[in-house]
């Protein structure tokens, strides 16, 4: 039988080998982490990602039913307050896991991608966030977006982001920007995978033999 | 070397970890929290406000902004880009981005938020005879109209438009009280969104004209949610809000943003570098330093250093 690792002649067989020679199932999955992963503080990533289920899982409801429907709906009501929670601790738990990775200088050994996809994911998730308050077609959203597109209009984006077109605003909070946040996250998981987790500051050459 | 170690696969003491079980525990504890949450504190849902309702609750704001969108001196007539020409907007020293970004949302105010939509309305004939006058002034004659129509409003006591002096004021005082009417018969919420077209789904137009109006920002500031008062984070009741943009809204609280006519661009430029900054972390020296300096690695990895303690 031919092996596929040393004569992918496809591009498929290639796109293969480059994911898998990356992340084999052991790794991509694995049932051990170093000793020294034994933190509370590691905890906050996966609740992070927990958290993001439930914003998207109530917002999925919310967009079945449609952008009015939780104004007359007291079960559409009790969704959005669950979608309101769901992204208050999604920004909480993403937070308190930011600033751990900075302080473990998370980024040590060829990690900087995975620090800059978690940054970009913060970024996109505050943008997204944003959009969903503009669209609430309530009187947050009138006040909040338009007070908003005086600092957006101020540096030329409001020209091509116009927060006071609640078509525009809905497209992007459901569309546009859970598909790039969605996006940036797997890559970034796929990215801790590969790289592991960060071992301890001066941690030495000497310690990591069991 | 440290950094070799860090770049290399670990082949020190491992633990069992299953990543799966962690991910069902965080979905059942944090779907337990959000329920809890949400059943016991709810979302606010303050009802929007309509033109109808800003009519009615306060119409002589309501009058001098149709005369302020007629005369052009309106916040939005003044505004600049995208809006119009008549500004260059804010500037950071000399980059001008807010005229980079061009006039792409062009609003005239007097045909937009005003004639316009009473061309669209069944109007009495004092109505239909102004917006007759209106349309067959010049544009200098409009704006002489409007202009001292505006004016006698703001010279009067509470802008009580009911009791302005008499003038030379055009058709601007049968225009504005149209639209008042309208406004308060409910008429003007679907015209000036809709300008005409079937669907609608953007309220640029609407939204732009109530913000000319004070009784947006005094209901909003009732609400505690003015500029001064830490702005658009917060929203209505005693919630959360967007706590995340508490950098971006903490500089309109302090000088010299504060007072700057160029606030917003001086805001977002700031945040702009502080957001590059923040993204490139691990290459900043000094700033990727810092959790050397300030050990609170020390905490996070106490078990690993104590079974590890440094030789001397």
């Amino acid at each position: 039988m031919t092996s596929h690792v040393e004569h992918a002649s496809t591009w498929t067989g290639r796109l293969r080998d480059r994911f898998f020679g990356a992340l084999p199932p052991d790794k991509l999955l694995p049932e051990e982490q170093p000793a020294y992963v034994a933190s509370w503080i590691y905890v906050f990533g996966v609740a992070t990602i927990a958290a993001l289920a439930f914003v998207i899982g109530s917002g999925l409801v919310l967009t079945l039913e449609g952008p009015l429907w939780y104004h007359s709906s007291s079960v559409g009501h009790y969704v959005n307050s669950v979608h309101l929670w769901s992204v208050e601790l999604f920004f909480l738990f993403m937070v308190v896991h930011l600033w751990g990775k900075f302080w473990m200088a998370a980024w040590r050994g060829r990690r900087a991608a995975t620090w800059i996809t978690g940054a970009i994911c913060f970024l996109a998730s505050v943008g997204t966030a944003f959009t969903g308050y503009v669209m609430q077609t309530n009187f947050d959203a009138q006040w909040i977006s338009t007070q908003a597109k005086d600092g957006l209009n101020s540096v030329g984006i409001g020209a091509w982001f116009n927060v006071l077109d609640l078509g525009q605003m809905l497209l992007f909070h459901v569309a546009l920007l859970p598909l790039v946040l969605g996006g940036i996250t797997v890559w970034h998981v796929l990215l801790v995978r590969k790289h592991g987790v960060v071992p301890p500051i001066d941690a030495r050459e000497e310690e990591t033999t069991s | 070397m440290s950094t070799d170690l860090a770049s290399r696969p670990w082949t020190g003491a491992n633990r069992e970890y299953d990543l799966a079980k962690e991910l069902v525990v965080a979905l059942l504890v944090v779907g337990a929290l959000v329920i809890g949450l949400a059943f016991a504190f709810g979302s606010p849902d303050e009802p929007s406000i309509t033109l109808q309702t800003w009519a009615k609750a306060a119409p002589a704001d309501f009058v001098s902004t149709a005369a302020a969108e007629l005369a052009g001196t309106s916040g939005t007539a003044t505004y600049g880009p995208p809006y119009n020409s008549a500004a260059d907007g804010q500037t950071i020293g000399p980059l001008n981005l807010q005229k980079l970004g061009g006039v792409r949302i062009p609003v005239d105010t007097a045909q937009a938020f005003v004639v316009g939509p009473l061309h669209r309305q069944v109007g009495t004939a004092e109505v239909t005879a102004a917006l007759s006058a209106w349309d067959a002034a010049s544009a200098d004659q409009q704006a002489s109209w409007a202009g001292a129509y505006s004016d006698a409003i703001a010279a009067e006591p509470d802008g009580d438009y009911t009791k302005v002096a008499t003038g030379d004021y055009g058709p601007a005082p049968a225009l504005s009280a149209g639209l008042l009417a309208a406004a308060q018969a409910g008429g003007l919420d679907g015209a000036l969104g809709a300008q005409g077209q079937f669907f609608s789904t953007d309220y640029t137009y609407p939204l732009l004209f109530l913000a000319d109006g004070a009784y947006l920002e005094d209901q909003a500031r009732a609400q505690h949610l003015g500029g001064d008062q830490w702005g658009m984070m917060n929203e209505t009741g005693n919630y959360p809000g967007q706590s995340w943009l508490w950098l971006y809204t903490f500089w309109y609280q302090i000088e010299p943003f504060s007072s700057s006519d160029n606030a917003d661009a001086w805001v977002w430029g700031l945040m702009m570098v502080l957001t590059l900054g923040f993204v490139l972390v691990p290459f900043i020296p000094g700033v990727r330093s810092i959790p050397r300096w300030i050990p609170v690695h020390r905490l996070i990895w106490r078990d690993y250093y104590r079974n590890h303690p440094r030789k001397t």
